[in-house]
């Protein structure tokens, strides 16, 4: 409890909850909004003659005779086969996550309980890669991919996401196993074990706080990739983002924005019900590089 | 550990690293220094009674020969680098000598493609980041001092924006701020203006393409000062109350210093991430009013035909700038590493 001296006079309490309320508005209120008019006709979703219309859905209880409609999740889902994009993602972030962590976990224990001067370059080369925006490999990775033959298929652009990834997972999972104590594993191979046994018995054991927290980053980025979907994958191995991006300029001719705000709230939903369940796991990861520095 | 055992642990890793991002760039910086061989034309003359003609035709054999022989095509050197899509030595330096002022000059250089693409991706980027860090450092001051109960509601909202995936959030934003949708409405009626629209005025897209950096970028920079706010040490700020130090004065002398090399760590991944921009624009529809240095790099691959040469100079120099970006970040890590060793 705060004491009287901590107590903040009125004026600021005032002001503070009103800039908080302001920021909550911000931040959340987009999504709200965009979730809430999916279930509307666009005439209500863009309501320009009047912004109620929006809320009430005065157009949509006109059409459907409800003020709520699924007709641009069918549209979605069903007319445009959204169902594919959802599936091509989810195997996308499956085995992203999967592999990525398996090598990363490996490379990163390496890089941890080596004392070597090569760690450091090798960590400074992770960090180069890191910053290297995606979009500028694709010119890198196309004329080889069609010429062996193996663009626009999942498989292809999994495999490009892992690596893209792996600059990441290695700093992050090198910093957890820092704060692994080294006497762990030391005292197993004392105790005559081969640096993977110990790896093994000693270290799988207790890494998977750190594991899970990375494997969370790892599926927001391939989760959230737009560059290698978009150029990579071909129509019809499509993940949800690049379909989305496909979906504009069609959608905006033909006069369907529904299906497009329809499947942008069906791309976020998951993303939302990861926040929910892993906020401690994603705010501690953010912060782990930063409170050390 | 020996180096046996960690090469074998680092191997997969380093093959992946290796193979999809050491030599895809590799392989940029060549694909910009080559163009692709142009088709080999025969001329051939068909002499009738009637007269001679010539035709041109595209000798397959002999351009498949050049392809196969030189496969990444002819040496152009820094000739791409040179041309009116990317650095434009020609173009700027008519402009340079030909206009009488330097309104007219840029008015000039902003016609040509990589100028325009660099100037909104550089304007983005150095004024999203300090406005992030200002409304981050304000968001996790306010929040901290928040009751229990709803400041784990307030992180959940908080985040939202930074997690959802780029392009759906700059869509959800797009379609409000959009003349149709409910903030564009509230914007031209407060303006009274009806014709007021984003797709129609430059100032506008590139003020709410700003808007939208902020928006999703700011949690990172909250998470970041919060959790720092959580190690600020209490006695310091108890003495210094002690030592009568008012409200604002404990902020400025103690807070703000303890957050500093926080606000560095988060100046300097924001300042690499936003330079990448790309979403917004395609998220907005905007590339009629701004473009990116990935947005041209992204339209050159995209379409019938893929300027990968085009496109794979852009990319270098892409490269290049984020590395003058990135350059603080290193000499930082340096002197942590030359610190603990």
């Amino acid at each position: 409890m705060a004491s009287a001296a901590q107590r903040k006079p009125l004026g600021l309490r005032i002001s503070l909850t009103i800039f908080l309320v302001l920021w909550f508005i911000i931040a959340a209120f987009p999504f709200f909004w965009t979730f809430w008019g999916s279930f509307k006709v666009e005439l209500d979703f863009f309501s320009i003659a009047d912004w109620t219309n929006a809320i009430f859905g005065r157009n949509t209880q006109e059409t459907y005779g409800r003020s709520f409609t699924g007709a641009g999740y069918y549209g979605a889902w069903v007319t445009e086969e959204f169902w594919r994009n959802a599936l091509n993602t989810s195997i996308t972030c499956l085995f992203v996550v999967v592999t990525s962590l398996t090598i990363g976990t490996l490379g990163a224990y390496a890089l941890s309980r080596s004392s070597y001067n090569y760690v450091f370059w090798l960590l400074i080369v992770a960090l180069m890669f890191r910053a290297m925006p995606p979009i500028t490999l694709v010119s890198g990775y196309l004329p080889p991919f069609f010429q062996y033959n193996v663009w626009g298929y999942l498989p292809t652009g999994i495999i490009v996401l892992v690596a893209m990834n792996q600059p990441f997972t290695l700093w992050m999972l090198h910093s957890f196993f820092e704060s692994i104590p080294k006497e762990l594993d030391e005292s197993a191979k004392v105790d005559g074990c081969t640096q993977f046994q110990a790896f093994r018995n000693v270290i799988i054991p207790v890494m998977w706080p750190g594991v899970i927290t990375t494997g969370l980053f790892s599926f927001l980025l391939a989760y959230n990739d737009f560059a290698v979907g978009a150029m990579i994958l071909a129509e019809n191995n499509r993940t949800m983002v690049a379909q989305i991006a496909a979906f504009l300029g069609t959608t905006y001719t033909e006069g369907n924005v529904m299906f497009a705000v329809s499947a942008v709230v069906s791309a976020t939903v998951p993303l939302f019900i990861l926040v929910m369940f892993f906020q401690r796991q994603i705010v501690s990861g953010l912060t782990a590089g930063a409170v050390k520095g | 550990m020996k180096h046996r055992s960690f090469f074998w642990f680092f191997l997969p890793t380093a093959l992946a690293m290796l193979i999809f991002i050491a030599a895809p760039i590799v392989s940029v910086v060549l694909q910009s220094l080559f163009v692709p061989h142009e088709a080999v034309i025969v001329e051939t003359e068909n002499c009738t009674p009637f007269g001679c003609t010539t035709e041109t035709a595209v000798d397959q054999e002999a351009t498949a020969a050049i392809r196969e022989a030189q496969p990444l095509g002819r040496f152009a050197g820094l000739e791409i680098y040179k041309d009116r899509g990317h650095l434009a030595f020609e173009e700027v330096g008519e402009a340079w000598r030909s206009t009488e002022s330097w309104g007219a000059f840029w008015g000039e250089i902003f016609d040509l493609p990589f100028y325009r693409a660099l100037s909104f991706t550089l304007t983005y980027t150095f004024v999203c980041t300090p406005l992030l860090i200002m409304l981050g450092f304000v968001v996790a001051i306010t929040v901290n001092e928040l009751d229990k109960r709803i400041k784990g509601l307030m992180i959940f909202f908080s985040l939202l924006p930074m997690i959802v995936t780029p392009l759906l959030g700059s869509l959800i934003l797009f379609w409000m701020i959009d003349s149709r949708g409910v903030l564009g409405n509230l914007i031209s009626y407060l303006a009274s203006d009806p014709s007021l629209s984003l797709k129609a005025s430059t100032p506008l897209m590139w003020i709410s393409l700003i808007v939208y950096g902020v928006w999703s970028s700011a949690p990172f920079a909250f998470v970041v000062f919060y959790a720092g706010l959580q190690t600020v040490p209490q006695d310091t700020l108890e003495s210094a109350q002690i030592d009568g130090a008012t409200r604002w004065q404990r902020a400025r002398f103690v807070i703000i210093p303890h957050l500093m090399p926080l606000v560095t760590f988060v100046a300097l991944i924001q300042l690499m991430d936003n330079f990448r921009v790309l979403e917004p624009i395609i998220g907005f529809s905007a590339e009629a009013h701004a473009t990116s240095l990935s947005w041209i790099i992204l339209n050159d691959l995209g379409g019938e035909t893929r300027q990968l040469t085009a496109a794979a100079t852009t990319s270098v120099l892409t490269i290049i700038g984020v590395g003058i970006l990135l350059s603080p970040v290193l000499v930082r890590t340096w002197r942590d590493f030359k610190g603990r060793a």
